[in-house]
Formats: structure tokens, sequence, C-alpha cells
């Protein structure tokens, strides 16, 4: 089995995120790492986040670190990633790519110890960077600039200590002497050597300052104090003539200035009142802002608090250190402070979100100081604080982030053409059930009822240089209503269009004049009013017509074509005829290039499966230049000129391709190739897009051409960085659509489905899905579908969390204390309005700020009942008594009259830590009442582990308890033990069933194959795998083989051998007897690994699914970074062999971004096997033309044609 | 040193042990062992953040104090040094 990989949706979460000019000039950029994906984002005007471009570098991205050389206009990317390289990235405004400026291999690559690439740090001046290590290394590059002003790299210079952790490093801003780096560090090897335990417990960290010796070249230690041993980061403090210099130190609990020969100067982080009193606070991300007055930084707590750092400071160095609250946000991985007065926040995990600055928190607030800092005899004194709204910062945009998909299912359970996804993403108060659905979000702006069912509908402007359009024409069976639009939409009767009839097409014609044309002719309105009106011939009528600004063709019944062009004079005139052999199907006119008069290629379709492509040209009117046959009647034909591939912001330097769009009867998009000059079709693909013939329509997207496609839904076809994507939009079968263009909306589409009209515009292009968040209460961590009923269950549990009645109270209490603070001030009545404010508005919304937090041994947890349809939970059980729920299946025992029930897996009084323990475990059972939308507990039964697996099998209920597999039955007072298997190594996870047998996954040994004997009640494991695997997720592909994903971000399928599998079922004893030898104190047989594959993040969730109609089958997966992939397998020889081929060349000539070896990155932890990376593959479009020739060459191909493998490809899959 | 001492098998050795933490050697005890597989462990979970926060998940802490707790002696230091739970 050969797969191809294919990630569908880039992973959302952010490991990291800076902010800088990257394209030069004063536009403020964010470049952010999601893991192995290199993104560079720019707020808009309108503080929306736009991706400007996103790129997979195949390499696991650490750290990040901007840097800009002095007097330089523009900054540079500093990455450090898994490679063991050193990487200086360029963002370059005209291509829309990162340029590697420098790569500088400095150790092995890989997430290890000693290799650097964890930390960075750079000198404020932008004079040099340190790259360090974990443990001992730290490397120094020098940065300079050659003659020509290019950016160049020293060699690098060691600061290496060994025995010694490095918890945090950053640069010291000195102004212009020696650069110097900060780091904080703690030396074991006194520890090591004494087993007492005496020295490790005296180990202190150590700030350490590193001076780079610019003159000698040189890196030398200058300075080491003892520094407080919860220290864990370092920020700079600007130094030279704009501050005192020197580091703040976050530690737990504190934050102390230091610099070489000054006091230090140290203040609490204040705490929430709430906070248990073991917690520590510890700051876990920061940012600085600075302006010529002054600077000051935000610190954020790892409860999301964040915290205004000032420094008082005089020629005297720093006086006093106030840490003052500010705000609270979502706890982030990185905030940036955007000079435009935003502040970006990249969230751990749920989304992110772009706020501005209201105020800088000038206001006086809880703040906490250096000067009134009280040590007694407990300790430092702390300062307290409530968290209360916002109040500095606004909200205003915020990127959805699937961080983490804890579980995920696929099924259709909104019975529509496509399977939707149903993930569960987040964690706490800000978990959600989200509803992906492949396709483009539509926003409606407008639905009005019309008075009977319109056929057509169509916009025209009054001018060409006119912005917006003025009519709406909508057509019906018998007559055509006009819409004026203006701030409102009326029916008007003044514009000159004929009511009377159906209309065929209405569109602008010449400069100024509107032209209708209906069956028995064209009217053509003259701007001052004038009508025209040409009569068909006969009795003939016309059945079909295309146009673009300045030519017309309409076909007769009967197959007449008549040809007019506009003249000079702005007449319609008419040109030539032409008989068609039989009736027209459709046609259409390619838009008039640039600086032309007309256009020269006019495609017919016809019902004998053809379309033809006709000369307009006066020399050689109506001549076909060529056929091209197709598999149906075409139903509608567009030309569309695609200007995809790379090349400047809008992709837009390359030449143009034209291509003629045909939508068949049989429900295919058929593309192809048009050659501008001769006029000749090549490399043809097609698509199927619904059971309707597609109609197609020419729209605007961000001011380019698109095209809109109505099948049994609709499509967009446009141009999305560089690459023309085909993409489902998720709204209702649509009729008749055109583009729609008002000051309301600059980029609309107006439609017809039914007796409606509908205005709509299409939001968050490039994306691959469109998703529905249902807000959860806590940390979802698995959920059954209930496919019949059409319910979701959801387990969701939390640790250290107060339960909703100890939150409730806490709240309330919090509220009247803070209510008899303002009563004080005495004015009732204001108070109570306030009040009710306050309600209205949940200052406190715990989505914002968290639970508050309890000890680690509490727990919380839930059981829902969810209706997807209407987002409504029907049903909630708290549970009560510390305990949390791990597992859920549907079970149908067999022979009892409940039917389905519901069983829940439990554990009271979990702890991880220092041991792991529990007070018990529980299986609940329950019933499902009010057909399905409520549960009633039957019984629970008590076990001695936590149940994480549960499973039916043969109308009982498997469980894994711990190492224990056991079947259970039915009972009246609680589940009846049957027959178990201790024998398996950990801890069982995962429990899927196929007939008689049955696959355990094991915490960290892989899978295990069993059996159930009937007749000697007796389970038995008959294989498994040989490799230890730290499953995360499994998934039943068939009777022999299981899919796997591992902890370190692996995806695996293993296969029993044929022989065996055959051998185990064609034997009696089924293997019993050979089990009970056993082999290597393992099963006997052992299974074999077929597909192996390092993703790069770690797999929660595996599905088998097709995601398009008639599609084949491939596996799914989500990951904790919030990415979806897929893995589809090929199905002809011919594909493996050229995408293998594909893949080694790609390799070969496009090697990683970030300096990571694409097949070291890939085989990260077992060797690559049978997995073609399809992400490494869809690059192929970026690489210069002329390389993308060689490899294509190479291949005994095209490059367009591998472009249409590629494309077909994902089209198999989505 | 003479010439032929740098290929020697154990110079070599020596070599890679001063180079690369970690490295093991013939008289290595199980504590050793221990510390190291656990320290390279940790800067493992440390540098992939999708791990860090597969972690930050199971224990309900945000991904900061989790790379916190890796990093701290009470388990890179003393957990093996002085010799007792070694779980590995």
């Amino acid at each position: 089995m050969y797969l191809y990989n294919l990630t569908l949706q880039q992973a959302t979460g952010i490991v990291s995120a800076i902010n800088g000019n990257f394209s030069g000039g004063k536009i403020q950029e964010i470049v952010v790492a999601r893991g192995k994906i290199l993104s560079l984002l720019r707020p808009d005007e309108l503080g929306k986040l736009q991706t400007l471009h996103s790129v997979e570098i195949f390499g696991c991205i650490r750290s990040l670190a901007q840097f800009r050389l002095t007097g330089a206009q523009k900054d540079y990317i500093v990455v450090g990633s898994d490679s063991g390289r050193i990487v200086i990235l360029e963002y370059n405004k005209e291509k829309n790519v990162f340029d590697k400026v420098h790569q500088e291999t400095f150790g092995k690559s890989g997430c290890r110890r000693i290799v650097p690439g964890q930390y960075l740090a750079i000198d404020p001046k932008g004079r040099a960077v340190m790259i360090g290590a974990c443990e001992k290394q730290k490397l120094v590059y020098v940065l300079n600039r050659d003659t020509a002003a290019r950016l160049t790299i020293s060699s690098p210079l060691e600061a290496h200590k060994s025995h010694t952790i490095v918890y945090s490093i950053c640069g010291v801003d000195c102004g212009f002497d020696n650069p110097i780096f900060a780091a904080i560090e703690l030396d074991y090897s006194e520890a090591d050597q004494d087993s007492t335990g005496v020295a490790a417990g005296e180990a202190q960290k150590h700030l350490t300052f590193y001076e780079l010796d610019l003159g000698l070249n040189h890196v030398s230690r200058k300075w080491s104090e003892q520094v407080d041993n919860g220290a864990n980061m370092l920020v700079t403090v600007p130094g030279g003539g704009d501050g005192p210099s020197g580091v703040l130190v976050c530690a737990e609990n504190f934050v102390i200035y230091k610099n070489q020969g000054h006091p230090d100067i140290r203040a609490v982080i204040p705490r929430r009142a709430d906070l248990p009193e073991e917690r520590g606070v510890l700051i876990v991300s920061a940012a600085t802002h600075k302006q010529k007055s002054m600077f000051f930084f935000l610190l954020q707590t790892e409860y999301g608090d964040i915290f205004k750092v000032t420094l008082e400071h005089g020629n005297d160095g720093v006086t006093e250190l106030k840490i003052k609250y500010f705000d609270t946000i979502p706890v982030t991985a990185s905030m940036c402070v955007l000079k435009t007065g935003f502040l970006f926040a990249a969230s751990e995990f749920g989304n992110h979100a772009l706020y501005q600055f209201q105020a800088i928190g000038d206001d006086p607030d809880v703040e906490s100081s250096s000067s009134t800092l009280m040590e007694t005899e407990e300790g430092f004194q702390p300062v307290f604080f409530q968290p209360r709204g916002l109040k500095n910062l606004v909200r205003i945009d915020q990127a959805e982030s699937l961080m983490p998909i804890m579980d995920m299912k696929i099924a259709n359970l909104f019975e529509e053409e496509t399977p939707q996804i149903y993930s569960l993403c987040g964690r706490g108060p800000r978990s959600s059930l989200r509803i992906l659905r492949p396709g483009l979000a539509i926003s409606e702006m407008a639905v009005s009822q019309l008075p009977g069912v319109p056929s057509a509908v169509w916009t025209v402007k009054k001018n060409v240089t006119d912005a917006f359009d003025a009519y709406i024409v909508v057509s019906f069976a018998n007559a055509t209503l006009v819409l004026s639009i203006g701030e409102t939409v009326e029916e008007v009767s003044d514009s000159g269009f004929l009511d009377t009839t159906p209309s065929l097409a209405v569109s602008l014609i010449g400069d100024d004049s509107l032209m209708q044309i209906h069956p028995n002719g064209i009217r053509h309105i003259r701007e001052d009013g004038r009508i025209n009106e040409w009569r068909t011939p006969g009795k003939r009528t016309i059945v079909k017509v295309g146009s673009n600004g300045l030519q017309v063709v309409i076909a007769l019944s009967g197959g007449e074509l008549i040809y007019f062009e506009v003249d000079m004079t702005g007449q319609l005139m008419e040109v030539e005829k032409h008989e068609m052999s039989g009736d027209v199907a459709c046609l259409d006119i390619a838009p008039v290039p640039e600086g032309r008069q007309r256009s020269r290629f006019l495609a017919v379709g016809s019902y004998d499966n053809t379309i033809r492509i006709l000369s307009l040209d006066p020399d050689d009117c109506m001549q076909v230049l060529s056929v091209q046959s197709v598999s149906s009647p075409p139903e509608s034909l567009l030309f569309l000129e695609v200007k995809a591939s790379i090349g400047g912001e809008d992709g837009a330097d390359h030449p143009a391709n034209l291509f003629l769009n045909a939508g068949l009867q049989n429900g295919v998009l058929f593309r192809t190739v048009v050659d501008m000059v001769t006029g000749q079709l090549s490399d043809s693909r097609s698509r199927f897009l619904g059971l309707r013939a597609p109609k197609l329509f020419s729209v605007k997207v961000r001011g380019r051409p698109a095209m809109l496609c109505l099948s049994s839904r609709p499509w967009l076809g446009y141009i999305h960085q560089g690459h023309f994507l085909l993409t489902p939009l998720s709204y209702e079968t649509l009729e008749f659509a055109a583009s729609f263009s008002s000051d309301q909306c600059a980029e609309g589409v107006v439609a017809v489905a039914g007796d409606a009209l509908r205005v709509f515009t299409i939001e968050r292009l490039g994306e691959t899905f469109n998703e529905t968040a249902i807000p959860l209460r806590y940390t979802p961590r698995r959920f059954v579908l209930q496919p019949k009923r059409k319910l979701l269950v959801i387990i969701e549990s939390d640790q250290g969390s107060y339960t909703a009645e100890e939150r409730e109270a806490a709240r309330k209490e919090f509220f009247e204390a803070a209510g008899m603070g303002e009563n004080g001030n005495g004015n009732m009545n204001q108070m109570e309005n306030g009040g009710d404010d306050e309600d209205k508005e949940d200052p406190l919304s715990d989505e914002q700020y968290g639970y508050p937090k309890a000890e680690s041994n509490k727990w919380v947890s839930c059981i829902r009942v969810l209706d997807p349809r209407t987002a409504a939970t029907t049903c909630l059980l708290e549970l009560q008594d510390n305990e949390a729920a791990f597992s859920v299946c549907t079970v149908n025992f067999h022979d009892k009259e409940y039917g389905t029930l519901l069983a829940v897996g439990t554990a009271k009084g979990l702890q991880f830590w220092p041991k792991r323990s529990l007070v018990a475990g529980f299986i609940h059972i329950y019933r499902f009442i009010e057909d399905g939308r409520s549960l009633e507990l039957l019984h629970k039964t008590q076990v001695e582990g936590v149940p994480l697996a549960l499973c039916q099998f043969q109308g009982r209920l498997l469980a894994g308890i711990g190492s224990v597999l056991r079947l259970y039955d039915l009972g009246k007072k609680r589940l009846l033990r049957k027959c178990e298997n201790k024998l398996f190594p950990n801890t069982i996870v995962s429990i899927q069933t196929y007939r008689d047998r049955i696959y355990v996954g094991d915490i960290q040994e892989s899978f295990h194959f069993c059996k159930y004997r009937r007749d000697e009640n007796q389970l038995y494991i008959f294989a498994d795998d040989v490799v230890p695997r730290w499953l995360t997720a499994s998934f039943h592909i068939d009777f022999d083989t299981m899919a796997g994903a591992d902890k370190f971000g692996n995806v695996y399928f293993v296969r029993l051998p044929q022989d065996v599998s055959d051998e185990i079922e064609e034997d009696p004893t089924g293997g019993k007897i050979k089990w009970e030898q056993g082999r290597l104190n393992g099963a006997p047989n052992k299974v074999e690994e077929i597909v192996q594959f390092h993703v790069g993040d770690v797999v929660t969730s595996l599905q088998k699914a097709s995601l398009i109609p008639g599609g084949g089958e491939c596996v799914l997966y989500g990951t904790v970074m919030g990415s979806l992939g897929a893995l589809l397998p090929f199905t002809s020889r011919d594909d493996v062999d050229f995408f293998s081929h594909l893949e080694m060349h790609m390799r070969q000539e496009h090697p990683p971004l970030c300096g990571r070896d694409h097949m070291g990155y890939r085989s990260a932890y077992f060797p690559v096997k049978d997995v073609i990376d399809g992400d490494l593959c869809e690059q192929f479009p970026t690489l210069p033309m002329d390389l993308q020739r060689k490899i294509a060459d190479e291949l005994d191909r095209t490059p367009g044609e591998i472009l249409k493998k590629l494309e077909e490809a994902r089209n198999k899959i989505i | 040193m003479q010439a032929s001492d740098r290929f020697n098998i154990n110079s070599q050795l020596e070599h890679l042990q001063a180079k690369y933490v970690g490295t093991g050697h013939a008289d290595l005890n199980r504590f050793e062992w221990a510390v190291n597989i656990q320290r390279d462990s940790y800067a493992s979970y440390i540098g992939h953040y999708p791990m860090l926060a597969y972690f930050a998940v199971a224990e309900n802490e945000s991904i900061g104090r989790e790379r916190y707790n890796f990093m701290q002696k009470e388990k890179t230091i003393k957990s093996c040094s002085s010799g007792y739970e070694v779980k590995c």
C-alpha cells in the first residue's frame, strides 16, 4: 500500500510570533511559526489579520527572532529549528516568498539536548546573534554587511559551558559597546558527582553575561551572579540613550531587575485573590514597547493576566520597578506590540486575537512595586488583585485556531452532499465542538422574496467607469423585473428595458449603453435614452447568447449564429452569420484582451458532445479553430483568464493563461487551456462538481476574474496566493448568479434560488474548511455519534478546577463584594442599573479569564448530549465527587430490553504527580431517554483502575482498565465480569473490534491483536507489534490492518501477514496452543509495519472517510496543533512511480527552507515507508519556471501535466 | 601523544564523550544512564512544541508552566542523582 500525504488544513496553533517591518517601509508585519509552517501576517487598514504568505519548511521551528542592521529599513528573520543550522530569511515582497540569505551548519539535526536552536537572542543593535541549546552549547554569530550592503555572517564563536542547563537567553542593550548576551544557567556538575543529593539541593541558578569582543572576535564570560531559583525568562531592558540597560529576570512570583554592578531591584507579581497558596505565578510571555521618550514591558502570567512593568531610572541606575495590572486575555504563546497601536496575541490554545490599545494603563490599578516590597518571616508579602473586564485593550479581530484537536469524527449527520468533520477543540473554558465543512464560508447580506420564480439574474453598470452596479435585472418565465440599486433596492420602470418578455442576457455594451437580449430580438438602449431594436428574422427565436463588452453572438433556434460588434459610434452592427450543423447548447466569447478591440475566440458547445472554438477575427471570421469532444453535452461555457503562478503579492507578473471552462450535463466541470494565438485546446482536466450540470458565471474576487459554478452546490474558482483553487461554497443550491457591487458590498454575488433573490459575499478566501463552533464547558476528551438520532455525546473533564457550583458561589461572592464597595459611594439607583449592565456583558466570562485554579487533585467533568443541528445541549450531567470521565462508548447488550446504552469510564481523585494514583475507577451505564436527548443513570460499577478504553463486543462491553482487558455483561445492579486478560504490558488506551477479533492499543507498546473464544470463554493475544509505540490515536482499517499514531508525531500502519492471518482463522484452536507457548515474552505472531510517516505533529485522531461524493476513502488525521491532513491510497502503480520520482526531484532541487533534510525529517524516528509527501510535491508550482521545466523533462512530462496530476491527486481527497 | 593514539578507539570514544553529552561508556552505572535518558527526554519534549502542548492539555497547565517544570532541577537533577525513584 502506498499513500499520498496531504495537509488539508495547515496548523492553526502558533509556537512563536515576532513583529517587525519584514517587507521594508513602515508596514508592521508579524511572522508566526506554526510548528512546521512559517507565515507572514499583516493587519490591514480595518484591523483584519491577513495571511500574506505561508510556507511549510519540513522541520520543526523552535524559536524565531528578528533583527535589523543599523540604519537599515528592513528586518531579517532568524530561525532556530531542528535542522542543526542557523537560517536567516528575508521576505521578498516582489515574489512573495521568504528568501534564504544565510544558512550555517553547526551541529546535528533533531531537537537534541546539546544542539543549539532552542533559544535565540539578538543584539539590540543587530550586530550579533546567539543561538543556544537546552544544555551546554551556545554559539554567537557576528552579523555585518559587505561593501554591496549585503548581510554577512561570521563563523561561529563558542560560548559553551558544559554541565550547564540554560533556561533563557537574551541580548543586553549596551548601545554601541561590545554586544553582551545574558543567560540564566544552572550548573549541575557538582550535583551529578554527589549521590547524597545535598549538592543537588544547593544548586543555584546564575545569571551570566557573555561579552562578544568585536575587536578580538572572541566571546568571554563577563559576569555571573546568583539569581532566584525560579527564574525562567529574560527580557531585554532598553539601554544606550534610551534606558538603564540590563535585564528583567522573570521568576516564579517575582520580577527582578539585574545589571552588572547594580543592586537587584525586585518586585512581586500580584496574585489573583482566589489562587491556591501552593501555586506560584509564572510569566509565560513578554512584549516590549519602546518609544523615543518611554518604554514599558507587558508580561503575561500563566493565568492570562497581563502586567505592565515600568522602571524608574536616573543617572544612578534603576530606583524602582513597578508591576501594574493591565488586562486579562487568554494565555499566549507570544505577544507582539505593533507600532500602530495593536497587540497581537498568539494564544497557546484556541483562537488568536488582535487587540487595539485604548490606553496604556496609566489609570490607577493594583500595583506592586519594589519600594513597597515587604519581607516577612514567611517570605515576601504578596499583593492581590481581582481580574476585571478589559480596560486598556479592545479586541478587533480574531484568527480561528483549532489547536488542540482532541478528537475528530466524520459523518454526514446533516444529510448534505459531503460529510461534515466534527472535531473537539480547545481546552478548558475555551473548548468547543467545531463542525467543519469543506468549502468557503458565506455571509448572507440580504434575502428577498420575488413575485414569481425567477429564471435568471444579471447586474449592470450604467457606464464602464462606474464603480458600482446600477440595476439588478431579474428574468421570469414571461416577464423581466428591473431593480435599481441605490441606498435601497427598488423596482423601476424607466430603465428602458422591455419588461413584458423574459430576458436571455442583459449587459453593458460599448462604453455606456445597455443591451437586453430577449427571445425575439436585441434591444439596445443608448445612454441618451434612444432605443434600437433588432428583430429576429421570421419566426425564429434566440436561444443562446454570448457577449463581452464589445462583441455579441446570438444563436437562433436551428443552429444559426449571428455575430455583432460595437462600432466606433457605439452602434451594434451585424458582422457575420454562420450556420452550425445543429442546435447550439451554449456559447461564450473570451474577454477582450487589454488594448485590443475585439477578442478572437468564440466557443460554441453543441449537443453532439463537442465544443468548437471559432475565430472572430475579420480575416477568418467564423472559421473553426479547434474542436474538443467531451463526455456529455456542454451546458455552460466560460472563458477565464488565469494569472496563476508565483510572483508579486498578487501573483500577477506571469503571462496569463486563458482557460475554457465547460459545465457538462453529467455534472463535470471540464477545463482546458486555450492557446492565445492559435486557439488550440490542450491540457484538459475535468472534475465532478455535483449532480446537476454546472452553470458558469464570471465574478470578481479581490479584483481579479473568478468563476462561480452552480451545480447541486455552488463552487468558486479563484486565484489565491498564486494558485488556482476550485472550492465549494457552504451555501444552498443556486439557480443563477451574477456579480454584485454596491457601496455596501464591494464584491458580492447576487443569485436566485427558488423564489428568492439572495445577496452574499464570500469570506475567508483560501481556507479549505469553514467552521461552525459550539462552545463547551471543559476540555473535551472524547465523543460518540449517534447517527440514527443525529446526536453527539461528549465527555469533558478538567483537572485542577472548581466545580460549577463552587465557581458560581465564588462569583456571587465576588459580585456582592464589588457591589458593597460601590454601595458605599451611595446612589443606589445608578448602581442597580450599572449592575444590570454588568450582568449582560458578563464581565468575567470564563472564556476570557479562564477558570479559577484549584488544587491539582480536584477534577470537574461533565457528560453532554448535544444536537449539532440546533447547537443545543439537550442534557448535561456534571459528575460529582471529583470524578472525571475519560472514555465513552455506546453499547447494545444482547437479550436486554434497554436497547442502546451509554457506557462512560471515569476515575475518582486521579493524580499524576508525584505518582499516578486514584481513589477508584468507575464504569457508568446510562440509558437514553426522551428519544436519546437525555440520559438516566442505570448503575455504576467500581473498577480498580482508570477505564481508558471501552468498546462493545458481541453484545457485551469490553473495558481496558489499566493493563487488564475485561469483558462485562449487564447485570441488574452492576456490570458482571465475564472474562479477562491481564497480560497487557502497560495501559490499554484503545479497543476496536471486528468480528471475533479485538484490536487493543497499549499506551506504550503499540497494538495487540486478540481473539475471544466463546466456548472456552477466553481472551488471548495472538499477535503484537515489535516496536514500542506510544499510541495517541488508532483506527481499524481492515481485518488484518490497524492504523496508529504515536506521541512523537508518527503515523503508521501495521498488518498481520496474510499467511498468519489465514492460519489463525483456519486453526480450530484459533492459535491458542501456539499462544500458550508464546515467544520472547510476547505473542506468538508479530504484525508487520507496512506504512510509516513522520507528520511532525502529535496526531490525536484518525478516521477513514471520503470527503467527496463518490470519491475513494482516505485516512484523515487531526493534530494537536490544529491541522488536518489526509493519507490517500494510490490506486495505480503509475501514479506511485510518478509521485515518488517527483518527490525525489523536489527533494534534490528544492530543499526545505530552514535547512532540514526532507527525507531526514519524514524519517525522524523511523524510516519513512511507502508514503509520498504531497505537501512537498505541491510546492512544485512555486519553483522558478526553468526548474519546473527541468524536473518535468526528467519525468518526461510538461510542467502543465505535473500541475494537472497534483490537482487531480488533491481533488481525489477534497 | 603519538600519531597512532589519535585513531585508537579509546581516544575516539573519549573525544565523543567530551563532545556529546550522554555518550555511554563501559563503566556507566544505571543512575548515570537513567539521568541521561531523562535529560534527553525532557530536552526533546521542550524542543517539540506539539508534544509540550500535549502534556499541557493532559495536566491542564499552561505550556509555559510545562516547559518550566520540565527544566526545573527537581526533574533534571534531583530525581536521579540522589538515586531514588527512577522511572524509565
